[in-house]
């Protein structure tokens, strides 16, 4: 599953971990439900450390523990779940959040460039979207209405010469 | 009206090409079904009973003359010679080919058209008042607020995948003619104590299979407020909306799950953020720059007359024609529900035939209606015997207006994937056996609303005498609801009881209108009547023949 984080192509550094293996070395991804089981460990590690949430969880459970993270990565159940674009607005916008925000299982071409709006920077990219075709899906519309958290000018700003 | 500038037309020009992407990737086979669904939907495109259908959008139902005659020349060139109005104030075409889609987009967009979001799990186009601008009673014009709502709307990139639908509405006017209170969100113009003009927002409201009327949780959110308001009822809802269960996901369901107190307390949350941040504040120059494009034309100094009241011409008046703010002037409704025709359709001819008539009579503007209908906003008085004659030799001067006659109607069986009975031959039926049109006016205003399924696209529950067609082993069964109103006075209308066969149904409303007659004391609608009286008199003359044939 080819990784594209700012833009590029690029290597994966995190391990994702299920919960009922034990941690190897380097970064590593857990749950939510993991990270509170073992809050001290995986903080102490002094290792970079990424919490993957399902739909489900908003990143405000992340409480003070979001400050200690370098990853969040927000699960896409099914293309159709909107969630995630909540979350990620909430990361970027409300909880100030600077480190990568991943997106990951099912979503499709047609909804990059609203994920990258939103303030996603990285994606595991499903087989169904090759990795070339990713600037394409950004370039597809050059103006927008809504300030949203990747701060690009609106149609508003550009109207009044901002 | 709002013409587009040069960012406008590149965002449209380039949805739509867009679009050509997405249909030539499922044309190859690059995307199946499933995934090509929600984006065929975000541009209007549904997939049918015999066919693709297109549905137009028409922001806030306002049209302009080149507007409609482009329609004519897609019903002319890519369907059938006609199109179909719906009661969102859009247009649908019912035998476009997929691949001929993004062609007819991109010639919809030279006159600044488009089919973005009038279906899907979005925000879908915003509807307004059919008489703003214009009415009488009106404290501002909707119109630049249902705008600023479209461009904060349109691929918004947070809202596109909600758990539901999602539909808003505006309105100017303390009466009601945009059904608020049976939308996700509606927003009303109103004066605070200090007579500053703010917006009162209420939530909740919808028909389907869980009819509710929405309640306020924004009593008076100021001007530049507005979009980071919406923006926190929107990511309310986003989070909230349950997602299980597609009955159960629209916002009425969450906002009457959560109850007004907590609803109001996490949209305010939202709201303080949202406000704080800034980004989303509306500048007083940007709305000021969009009202002047609603700017109402320049109206001669006329008096008011008095308007002929003989004749077909008189009996049209009567019901078609309605009170303007400025002297001298009228609104006018066509009626696209010609007796025994189908509530809505209009055949690329009649779009043409308008078209000229506006450029000449209305200052080159028209609206569609909720009601399935098209009104020339701003008309001399002096120029309606003219204005007739034309609608008559376009077979558009049908006097029923607000009449028992003027039914809203879903497509029911007859066009529709998810229809159980067929809702256009009830709507020609009831429509023909009361087609005498001093019968009509007797009977006075009366609202039959037509649903061929629960999910009532056919608005049944907000129908005075509100009709839904059900599925019983094969055999089509209506049954009867009465009270119900979209108005400022909403309410759902209360279920008779058994359905009535499809050979009963005319009978049935037939006895509870002719009851209604006699019972009513002057000046009371069957709206009026139906509420000081109730059920049961209605009920028991109803089903009176059906005792007969029973024993």
């Amino acid at each position: 599953m080819p990784l594209i984080k700012d833009g590029q192509i690029a290597e994966d550094l995190y391990i994702a971990v299920a919960d009922d293996v034990p941690l190897p070395e380097g970064p590593v991804i857990v749950s939510l439900k993991r990270l509170r089981a073992e809050r001290e460990t995986l903080l102490g590690r002094n290792q970079k450390l990424g919490v993957k949430l399902s739909s489900e969880e908003s990143p405000e459970n992340l409480g003070s523990d979001l400050d200690r993270l370098s990853l969040v990565v927000l699960e896409f159940p099914k293309f159709r779940d909107g969630r995630p674009f909540s979350w990620a607005r909430i990361l970027r916008t409300r909880l100030r959040f600077t480190g990568e925000v991943r997106a990951s299982g099912d979503f499709l071409y047609d909804q990059i460039a609203f994920l990258v709006r939103v303030g996603f920077d990285a994606f595991a990219l499903p087989s169904a979207i090759p990795p070339t075709l990713f600037q394409r899906a950004l370039s597809e519309m050059s103006l927008v209405y809504q300030p949203a958290a990747d701060g690009r000018k609106t149609i508003r700003q550009l109207r009044s010469g901002q | 009206m709002y013409r587009y500038d040069e960012f406008d037309a590149a965002f449209v020009r380039e949805r739509t090409e867009q679009f050509r992407y997405q249909v030539e990737r499922r044309l190859k086979g690059e995307l199946n079904e499933d995934q090509f669904k929600p984006f065929r939907l975000m541009n209007g495109l549904y997939l049918q009973l015999h066919a693709y259908m297109l549905r137009v959008a028409v922001p806030y139902g306002t049209l302009s003359a080149p507007q409609l005659s482009m329609l004519a020349h897609i019903a002319r060139k890519y369907d059938k010679g006609y199109g179909h109005f719906t009661t969102r104030q859009n247009i649908q075409y019912n035998w476009p080919k997929l691949k001929d889609v993004p062609d007819i987009l991109a010639e919809l967009a030279t006159v600044e058209m488009h089919a973005i979001q009038t279906s899907g799990n979005c925000i879908r186009n915003v509807t307004a008042d059919h008489f703003a601008g214009a009415a009488a009673d009106e404290i501002e014009d909707p119109r630049p607020v249902a705008e600023i709502v479209r461009q904060w709307s349109s691929l918004h990139p947070e809202f596109t995948f909600l758990p539901r639908k999602f539909k808003v509405a505006v309105s100017g006017s303390p009466h009601d003619r945009a059904a608020l209170k049976f939308h996700d969100l509606a927003i009303e113009v109103v004066k605070n104590e200090a007579s500053r003009v703010g917006y009162r927002i209420t939530i909740g409201g919808g028909l389907g299979r869980t009819p509710y009327i929405g309640y306020v949780t924004g009593d008076f959110v100021e001007k530049p407020d507005l979009l980071s308001f919406l923006e926190a009822v929107l990511r309310v809802y986003n989070e909230n909306g349950r997602r299980d269960n597609i009955y159960k996901a629209r916002i009425k369901i969450l906002a009457h799950s959560l109850g007004e107190a907590e609803m109001r307390e996490r949209v305010l949350r939202e709201f303080i953020e949202i406000k704080r941040a800034g980004t989303l504040q509306v500048p007083q120059e940007e709305q000021a720059r969009i009202e002047a494009y609603f700017a109402p034309p320049e109206f001669e100094a006329l008096q008011d007359t008095a308007l002929p009241a003989d004749g077909a011409l008189g009996q049209w008046i009567t019901s078609n024609v309605h009170k303007h703010r400025a002297p001298g002037y009228v609104l006018a409704t066509i009626s696209l529900k010609p007796i025994g025709g189908v509530p809505g359709d209009i055949s690329h001819e009649q779009l043409d035939g308008v078209a000229a008539l506006m450029e000449e009579f209305g200052y080159g503007e028209i609206r569609a209606s909720h009601e399935q209908n098209l009104v020339l906003p701003h008309v001399k008085q002096s120029d309606l015997p003219a204005i007739f004659a034309r609608l008559e030799a376009l077979g558009l001067a049908t006097p029923n207006a607000g009449l028992i006659s003027d039914i809203i109607c879903c497509p029911g069986l007859d066009y529709c994937d998810l229809a159980n009975a067929r809702s256009i031959p009830v709507a020609q039926k009831i429509a023909t056996r009361f087609a005498d049109g001093k019968r009509q006016h007797d009977i006075g205003e009366l609202k039959i609303k037509i649903s061929g399924c629960i999910n009532a696209c056919g608005h049944h529950h907000a129908g005075h005498i509100g009709i839904l067609g059900v599925d019983k082993k094969g055999v089509e069964f209506y049954q009867l609801q009465l009270g119900g109103s979209a108005a400022e006075d909403a309410s759902i209308g209360d279920i008779m009881g058994p359905g009535f066969a499809e050979d009963e149904i005319v009978d049935a409303v037939e006895r509870v209108v002719d009851l209604y007659v006699t019972l009513r004391r002057p000046g009371e609608r069957f709206l009026d009547t139906y509420r000081r009286i109730g059920m049961e008199p209605f009920k028991n003359i109803a089903y009176q023949e059906q005792l007969h044939a029973a024993h």
